[in-house]
């Protein structure tokens, strides 16, 4: 009896995983194994120029290609300086918006939430959209404001445009981070906020020391989703790029990927890149997570 | 990873504790002065920096919108934040569906296609794979769960190329299925249906129904499914925003514009009013991107809790 029951549920589990890992198998492990192949090979247009051409194992080459390439490497400078920006600005100001609607002091709560959510529900491409249209000058009512208070700044300019993925990033992901937060605001006991109370703790002072604490495994996890999207940056600046092409086209690691893909037509150095981003951003959620855990058993 | 640290029990609903006892005045500490004079801890102050972060999210929603109802001139030629001379936006919305013999209908339909079909395919395979994760005996379990986790781990983007690979070699680029195959597995959707499915299917309520001689798949269908049915609909919300967002991925995959998704078709429209000088494209941009949004707003303010649920199952991990 028992093993047949435990036959019925190997055999239903199967049934029920299949599809999902047929797909699994189809659309990320044979794409990763297959760009992996392609990584080892280089095309190669053959002696006399009649067009035909070639492809040659080229063993790791490609990767070598890659990671000398100052094209490639200074994309991940771009996203290093992208993330110094945002990370801080939108893990912050999620945090304090959340704890400020936390305070008690607050009504229309309900309003809040979803005034400073909303932006999530904008896809990016139309986010970027919107944003570079807010960035682009005889357009903008913001640039027109700025520079009516003496203000000229250049939004679209490459000096700049680190500032202005950011921003569009920090509209998309600051209300989704702070709703993140506020429920797990929610979790902590009463107790122990009224227990810093009579101790005399005030709320900015119970805010810091006692609630963000508090919410730390919420925070980490949050900063590891943002760093993961971080290292793809791809809508936001190639909209920012097809406004103003001063950024360059492989400002970031993807659109150099997409530039080596599409433009110069080398499939094998834009499956190395791409393999190198992923293996990049696998590494750091590890980090993350290891960094998070350990903070937290602490 | 154990199982112990990943799966931790989603709050079932979003609803917060009530913690009116934290407001209450407690006998022992009568208002210390120190609290009165915090400006920025006084309900105005408080309530002016929402205010303020209401602003920055709320306002660039108020110029497509505006701007959505301006005739081209009036684009340029009036205050973003204001209304202009003309109100347009019939003519803009009559120009919108008209242009290209309708092809912006055209992208609408592939969307929901792709973002409505395939995320309702996916949450399928999720829910049902994630429930026989958390219900079902089988060997080498965990193991298979950890292909799981490195599925959530690896960039969406990362794999835009190494799709567009194989897809060249299948044939399927520039063809309908090389966008929405890879929109029916979503990794991340297991995992939360495992989660889900430990905090609402009661082990007990299976116990009973094999008990009764139900079979393990009549169990599921009839019994574990309806009891998900929340869990279903917080990971079709991801799944389909997921897919409705992607861009890199069309971008590679299509160049015939019949197949377009309507984000990638206002990305050609915003692109080609710069590059080829069609100014006229610039307002349909605008216009297109408020059409695309306003159904993806109107799913967001009647689920929202549902999105709540899956964001928070997230961060318990």
């Amino acid at each position: 009896m028992a093993s047949l029951s435990a036959r019925a549920q190997r055999r239903t589990a199967a049934m029920l995983l299949a599809p999902f890992f047929v797909l699994f198998s189809a659309v990320t492990v044979a794409p990763l194994l297959y760009a992996g192949w392609m990584s080892l090979f280089t095309t190669r247009t053959s002696g006399l120029g009649f067009g035909g051409t070639e492809e040659v194992f080229a063993g790791l080459d490609n990767y070598v290609r890659a990671l000398s390439d100052p094209a490639f490497r200074d994309g991940f400078i771009t996203i290093a300086a992208y993330v110094a920006i945002y990370i801080p600005v939108m893990i912050g100001g999620a945090l304090a918006l959340a704890l400020l609607l936390d305070s008690a002091l607050v009504k229309a709560r309900a309003f809040f939430q979803l005034a400073l959510f909303l932006p999530h529900a904008v896809p990016g491409l139309i986010a970027a959209l919107i944003w570079v249209y807010l960035y682009t000058p005889g357009l903008s009512p913001v640039i027109g404001f700025l520079s009516a208070g003496g203000l000229d700044i250049s939004f679209l300019s490459a000096d700049n445009a680190v500032f202005s993925a950011a921003n569009i990033a920090v509209w998309e992901w600051i209300g989704y981070n702070m709703v993140i937060f506020y429920a797990a605001l929610q979790a902590v006991p009463g107790e122990t906020l009224d227990a810093a109370k009579i101790d005399g703790a005030g709320g900015i002072r119970t805010a810091l020391s006692i609630k963000v604490p508090m919410i730390r495994p919420a925070i980490a996890l949050s900063v590891l989703f943002t760093v993961i999207g971080s290292v793809q940056l791809f809508t936001e600046p190639k909209v920012i790029y097809s406004a103003s092409s001063s950024i360059g086209s492989s400002w970031t690691p993807n659109m150099y990927v997409q530039a080596a893909a599409f433009t110069h037509n080398d499939f094998g150095l834009a499956a190395a890149a791409s393999l190198l981003i992923a293996l990049f951003a696998a590494v750091l959620s590890f980090l993350v997570t290891r960094f998070s855990r350990s903070r937290s058993q602490a | 990873m154990t199982k112990t640290t990943t799966l931790s029990a989603p709050a079932p609903t979003a609803a917060a504790p009530d913690r009116k006892s934290r407001s209450r005045p407690t006998g022992r500490s009568p208002r210390s002065p120190r609290k009165r004079s915090s400006a920025l801890l006084s309900k105005t102050g408080v309530t002016a920096m929402l205010g303020l972060a209401a602003l920055y999210t709320l306002l660039p929603m108020l110029w497509l919108v505006l701007s959505s109802t301006k005739s081209r001139k009036d684009l340029f030629a009036t205050n973003g934040f204001a209304p202009g001379k003309d109100f347009a936006l019939f003519d803009n919305l009559s120009h919108l569906f008209q242009v290209d013999n309708g092809i912006y209908l055209r992208w609408l339909a592939n969307t929901v296609l792709y973002a409505g079909v395939g995320a309702l395919l996916a949450t399928v395979f999720s829910v049902a794979a994630g429930y026989a994760f958390d219900k079902l005996a089988f060997p080498g379990k965990e193991k298979l769960f950890s292909f799981v986790l490195l599925g959530v781990m690896v960039p969406g983007t990362a794999m835009a190329i190494p799709l567009y690979l194989i897809a060249a070699k299948a044939g399927l680029v520039n063809t309908f299925w090389g966008v929405f195959v890879p929109g029916l597995v979503f990794p991340f959707g297991v995992y939360l249906a495992r989660v889900f499915s430990a905090a609402y299917v009661p082990n007990e309520v299976l116990e009973a129904a094999r008990m009764d001689g139900a079979g393990e798949f009549k169990a599921f269908c009839r019994i574990a499914f309806p009891m998900l049915a929340p869990a279903f609909v917080t990971i079709f919300l991801f799944q389909f925003t997921q897919i409705w967002n992607s861009f890199f991925l069309p971008l590679v995959m299509l160049s015939d514009k019949h197949l377009y998704p309507v984000n990638l078709g206002l990305y050609v429209w915003y692109s080609s009013a710069l590059s080829q000088g069609h100014p006229q494209d610039y307002l349909l941009a605008v216009v297109g991107s408020l059409v695309s949004v306003a159904p993806l707003i109107v799913l967001f303010l009647m689920l929202q809790r549902y999105w709540k649920s899956g964001m928070t199952a997230g961060a318990v991990k």
